[in-house]
């Protein structure tokens, strides 16, 4: 795992280049823990003050520190992308691995259904959601729903692999030495698909983080609590471009910015990593 | 033929399924959550104006009956299918007594005219670009035009959106920021009205293709650099085959078919990016609806909304799939 992880920071400049992006977000993000002040209260400092050595990045119209506000919305984005992230993969990796390894109508009901779920539009459903649920809708609840939209296409790439899987000697050995089909798919398949699973997993989050910024944009997420979306949607809201208060918009902009691309270019390097032909190429073999 | 027929029946099938289970979904999720429609219209009601008891009674029965709600849940879904099959989803509350479809239906032609063909639009530059980016691997142009598209591909599109509004509306005001067409003008077939539609359509489409295209030109850069390693492409060129007939017969045919199938996926996708835009940008389609419908708590349109997209976005994976076998034959047998 530390040899894969040393390659893939030498001979890939966009893995590192990544990792160094999502290490300074993820770092930034942590520094909430130490925050002096609770960044759901509003009025604590001076209104509309521009970055200076004693508030870094500024304070809002709202009399928020920015530092501080925007540390805590990042962490709160980071996580619920990361709970959506692996509350999906739990469920891509059932399916994929079920449906590959089961074939046969097991197979085809599950395609059936995840065919479904692939082509439902999710962003009406979504809005409906927080129609429905109003102020009932926690970002937890959001998480849980996404995750419920978020697995079918990588639990094809899942079953595709398992598929292959599935005629390997060692699944047959594993078969008739009596092992039961959940442990076979644990602990003898699940290790090969766990690539994908890391490399879907970037992608999901970004899409995750993505959705929940378009929904908190348009205020359909619970706007009091600080997300990238919801810092976005306050900016908006006291139009902060057009009153002059630009490091409310261009700050978090830069961080957005920064996060996105930090987990794209690592998706993208761990997609190649799996593929061993471009690996090879890259490595002048 | 009959294989093709076979596929179309397969697809057309998993079409209704999707459209079924999508609206047995808004169903479900409207009528499951503690939140009562009615409850919340009679609040607002008696808010505005002092009711009596009696008054409160009739209302809600009155309303109960409009949204088809009060009855147990089976006979509501019965109800709501057979309602839905004649295309009635009640009135909406907001312009009462409109039909909350007859509203759809007005803002439909504008999100189908932008989003689709802003979406078409994308496609088709993006792979263009992607397909000759990997033809000529080693054109510092193409190189330098991947970077940059690598670059704005993660950039959220409410982000890129609004600097596009800020420069287009504030430092270089050239271009029409808002709204679907010009106040001064009367819509209908004549050339001020449509040049008018057309010139508001700019900023928003351009915003579209400008977030889309990057994944559209990495997928099929790394496609075609994969096709033009095979046997096929290298006899074509040691034969003498004209360079645009490679590329353009030869590599994108056989490289863009995965696209297709991603092309159905993002064309599901058409009604979450339209709902940004056409807040941005403002927009009269089925975005800006579902969030006025939203704010205002229009419940019939709401459901109207969800209804027409999750139909909508059916029809048009169905539509493309459609195109698959006539690019690639082996879909057929499949």
């Amino acid at each position: 795992m530390f040899a894969v992880f040393r390659d893939l920071i030498r001979y890939n400049i966009e893995f590192a280049i990544g990792l160094i992006l999502v290490v300074v977000v993820a770092v930034f993000s942590a520094a909430s823990f130490f925050s002096p002040v609770d960044p759901s209260l509003i009025y604590m400092t001076i209104p509309d003050q521009p970055p200076s050595p004693q508030f870094w990045f500024g304070t809002n119209s709202r009399g928020q520190d920015m530092f501080w506000q925007l540390s805590a919305a990042f962490r709160n984005s980071l996580a619920f992308g990361l709970t959506v992230a692996v509350l999906s993969r739990i469920i891509s990796i059932a399916v994929g691995l079920t449906a590959g390894y089961m074939g046969g109508w097991v197979d085809r009901v599950l395609m059936f259904i995840n065919d479904i779920f692939v082509s439902l539009p999710i962003f009406p459903i979504l809005v409906l959601f927080y129609f429905v649920l109003r102020n009932h809708m926690d970002s937890f609840t959001l998480a849980l729903v996404m995750a419920g939209f978020g697995w079918p296409f990588d639990a094809r790439l899942i079953r595709s692999v398992a598929i292959g899987l599935k005629h390997r000697e060692f699944t047959r050995h594993a078969v008739f030495a009596g092992m039961s089909t959940p442990k076979l798919l644990l602990e003898e398949h699940l290790p090969y698909v766990m690539p994908i699973v890391f490399a879907t997993f970037m992608n999901n989050m970004l899409w995750s983080i993505g959705l929940e910024v378009t929904l908190a944009v348009l205020g359909f997420t619970n706007i009091n609590q600080p997300t990238i979306g919801t810092v976005l949607y306050w900016a908006n809201s006291h139009s902060a471009m057009v009153v002059g208060t630009w490091w409310w918009i261009v700050i978090p902009v830069i961080l957005i910015v920064m996060t996105f691309l930090g987990l794209f270019l690592l998706a993208v390097s761990m997609n190649e990593y799996i593929d061993p032909r471009s690996r090879l190429r890259r490595m002048g073999a | 033929m009959q294989g093709y027929l076979w596929f179309i029946g397969k697809r057309a099938l998993q079409m209704l399924a999707v459209i079924f289970c999508g609206i047995s979904a808004t169903f479900l999720v409207t009528h499951l959550s503690p939140i009562d429609p009615v409850e919340q219209v009679l609040g607002r009601l008696s808010s505005r104006a002092n009711l009596s008891p009696e008054a409160i009674l009739a209302t809600r029965e009155a309303l109960n009956d409009l949204f088809g709600t009060g009855a147990p849940i089976l006979e509501q879904y019965v109800n709501f299918w057979t309602r839905l099959v004649r295309g009635d989803l009640g009135p909406s509350l907001m312009a009462f007594p409109t039909p909350a479809m007859d509203i759809v239906m007005r803002a439909m032609p504008w999100t189908l005219g932008l989003l689709v063909s802003a979406t078409l639009i994308t496609f088709v530059i993006g792979n263009l670009l992607g397909a000759l980016a990997g033809y000529n691997q080693n054109n510092r142009f193409f190189k330098l035009f991947g970077i940059l598209a690598m670059g704005v591909q993660p950039i959220p599109y409410y982000v890129v959106a609004f600097i596009l509004l800020i420069i287009f509306g504030f430092l270089w005001p050239v271009l029409p920021i808002s709204g679907g067409f010009a106040m001064d003008v009367t819509p209908g077939y004549n050339w001020p009205f449509i040049s008018s539609v057309l010139q508001h359509a700019i900023l928003p489409t351009f915003s579209v293709v400008l977030v889309g295209f990057g994944g559209w030109f990495i997928g099929m850069r790394a496609l075609v650099s994969n096709v033009i390693n095979d046997d096929y492409v290298t006899y074509a060129e040691l034969a003498g085959v004209k360079k645009s007939t490679i590329v353009g017969g030869y590599v994108i045919r056989n490289a863009v078919v995965p696209q297709l199938t991603a092309l159905a996926l993002t064309l599901g996708g058409v009604f979450s990016g339209t709902v940004i835009t056409e807040q941005v940008f403002n927009y009269p389609g089925l975005g800006s609806l579902l969030i006025d419908a939203v704010n205002a708590g229009d419940y019939s349109l709401v459901l109207a909304v969800s209804t027409v997209s999750i139909t909508a976005v059916a029809v048009a994976i169905f539509i493309v799939d459609l195109l698959h076998p006539l690019l690639d034959p082996r879909v057929k047998t499949e």
